[in-house]
């Protein structure tokens, strides 16, 4: 009876535990198991010694990146016709462990005096996953994006679409694509983050879409995932078969950029793409 | 300029202290971002890219570097891009056309990689596309022959407005030894083979083929003089309406 009260948790529930906001003490890198007191992650929330980014509050991401912060559609969230209630209490936990009512963050804001468009998906929002509200708030954002003549910075991080809203989640791959190429038909720079985990259906649409495409350190880029892969095919990829590093290699990132640098290579970006300095 | 044989400049563009691509973009541009990958199947390290301002002005810079020693070498297969790397040429210059973006090309290159693999993955259809794309680039877009202009491997990044080549550089339809075993079945007769090809600046400046000869510039030395120049050249084309720009490049390859 007692023994079960100190039973290991089981490995479903460790990756629970690594998903939840962390506040140990002590953390250990899921990438280079190293272990370290958690304040050494820093400001950047990084691993000291292999820099893989740890997820990241969208909130977070915001205040450390950008300034002057002014927040898009703040109140669409999930729609009411979904009722099943299971899904409504991930949706009310992800509203509270986050601080926003949809997986992504939209807004305008500057970056080193640039005016941007910025979106910002929240890993802890029920995985990132791609719900209808999160299609419409990124369609919007491209949307004033044109309208304004602003470039996009799209932070991506998500286990792909959402399950629970069905084929109308899928739609959205369709549906934020088509305001992308609006966008850039308009002449206009888009450059996507890839962060950990990209995946599924966000990677098979707008995370895959833009002008200059940029990684965190060791993040999971990929479309099907590990045990889809073995279950379907019995084929065991390689350990890292996803990492931001090896898609790099196989040509799918322009530069792979530690966190602490991540700030002042978009402003060089963004420096290297302003009209006015004379375009030709 | 100095008065040289074909095969001496064949030397001159295969020196081993030639200045590298590399050298060249650090010193003509700032703020450089290099970007990778053709966003097919690979990132290409034969072939370099990126954005760069070339004073104050945006451009994008596409160029096939060697390597310096043999790990570089072999990373870079000698100088000597596969489909891939064309591919991410012709993704950096479509994407320099999108943000009007004038483009520099830098070639130092014995010609595209010859393997099974490059073959299979379609290293014709790869050059054939930078060439009809290239022509039709809504963009200035210039080119230097730096060291070896290889064949089809170099002209697949000089369809542009304007091509010039550093004194000690060649640009050459096959390399004298391959011509020379071709046409006598005996390498040595390299010389010969280099004065027949005429692969040399002066005699491609007399043909009109390229538009000028540039001095040869060391590692180290100062690239003031050879910015203005390439800025000079970007002022001048972006001065055009952009149909009368491709006209006038399409006319300039009619001629031949
Ligand atoms: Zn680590």
């Amino acid at each position: 009876m007692l023994q079960s009260r100190f039973k290991m948790p089981s490995h479903d529930e460790l990756v629970k535990r690594m998903d939840a906001i962390p506040d140990h003490v002590l953390r250990e890198c899921p990438i280079c198991h190293y272990k370290f007191l958690s304040m050494r992650a820093g400001r950047n929330n990084t691993c000291p010694k292999c820099g893989y980014g740890f997820r990241m509050l969208a909130k977070r991401r915001v205040k450390t990146t950008f300034d002057k912060f002014t927040e898009l559609d703040r109140d669409l969230t999930v729609p009411d016709r979904y009722t099943d209630e299971k899904y409504r209490a991930k949706i009310a936990k992800a509203k509270k462990v986050t601080g926003i009512n949809e997986s992504v963050l939209t807004g305008t804001a500057l970056l080193d005096k640039h005016a941007v468009a910025v979106g910002v998906m929240d890993p802890f929002w029920i995985m990132g996953s791609l719900g209808s509200a999160t299609g419409e708030k990124i369609t919007r954002l491209f949307e004033l994006a044109t309208r304004k003549q602003l470039p996009v910075i799209m932070f991506t991080a998500s286990g792909g679409a959402r399950m629970q809203e069905g084929l109308n989640s899928l739609m959205q791959m369709a549906k934020v694509s088509s305001a992308v190429a609006a966008h850039s038909k308009a002449g206009l720079l888009y450059i996507v983050v890839l962060c950990d985990p990209t995946t599924g259906g966000v990677t098979a649409s707008f995370a895959m879409d833009g002008d200059i495409t940029l990684a965190e350190p060791h993040a999971l880029i990929g479309f099907a995932g590990r045990r889809v892969i073995e279950q379907t095919i019995m084929q065991r990829p390689p350990k890292d078969f996803q990492s931001a590093e090896t898609v790099m290699k196989h040509g799918f990132i322009d530069q792979i950029v530690n966190r602490a640098d991540m700030k002042e290579t978009l402003a060089k970006l963004l420096l290297l793409h302003t009209r006015e300095n004379g375009n030709g | 300029m100095v008065n040289k044989t074909a095969y001496q400049r064949v030397q001159g563009a295969r020196r081993k202290d030639k200045i590298s691509i590399a050298a060249l973009i650090d010193g003509l541009t700032t703020d450089f971002f290099e970007q990778h990958g053709d966003r097919l199947e690979a990132d290409d390290h034969a072939l370099v890219g990126g954005i760069g301002l070339l004073k104050k002005r945006p451009i994008t810079v596409v160029g096939i570097q060697k390597g310096r020693d043999t790990d570089e070498n072999i990373d870079r297969h000698f100088g000597s891009p596969t489909p891939e790397g064309y591919r991410k040429a012709l993704r950096l210059m479509k994407q320099a056309e999108k943000f009007r973006r004038p483009i520099l090309a830098l070639v130092n290159t014995p010609g595209a990689w010859p393997d099974v693999e490059s073959e299979y993955h379609g290293q014709g259809s790869a050059v054939a596309q930078c060439i009809i794309q290239g022509m039709q680039l809504k963009v200035p877009y210039i080119t230097i022959i730096v060291g070896e202009g290889g064949s089809g491997g170099a002209l697949a990044l000089a369809c542009g407005d304007r091509v010039f080549m550093f004194e000690d550089s060649i640009y050459s339809v096959l390399s004298p030894e391959g011509y020379a075993s071709i046409m006598w079945k005996d390498s040595a007769k390299v010389q010969q083979a280099a004065e027949e090809l005429g692969l040399t600046p002066e005699s491609l400046l007399k043909d009109g083929i390229i538009n000028k000869i540039i001095h040869e510039y060391q590692p180290g030395d100062d690239l003031s003089d050879l910015r203005n120049f390439i800025d000079d050249q970007f002022t001048e084309l972006s001065s055009l309406p952009v149909n009368e720009l491709v006209d006038q490049r399409q006319r300039r390859f009619q001629n031949f």
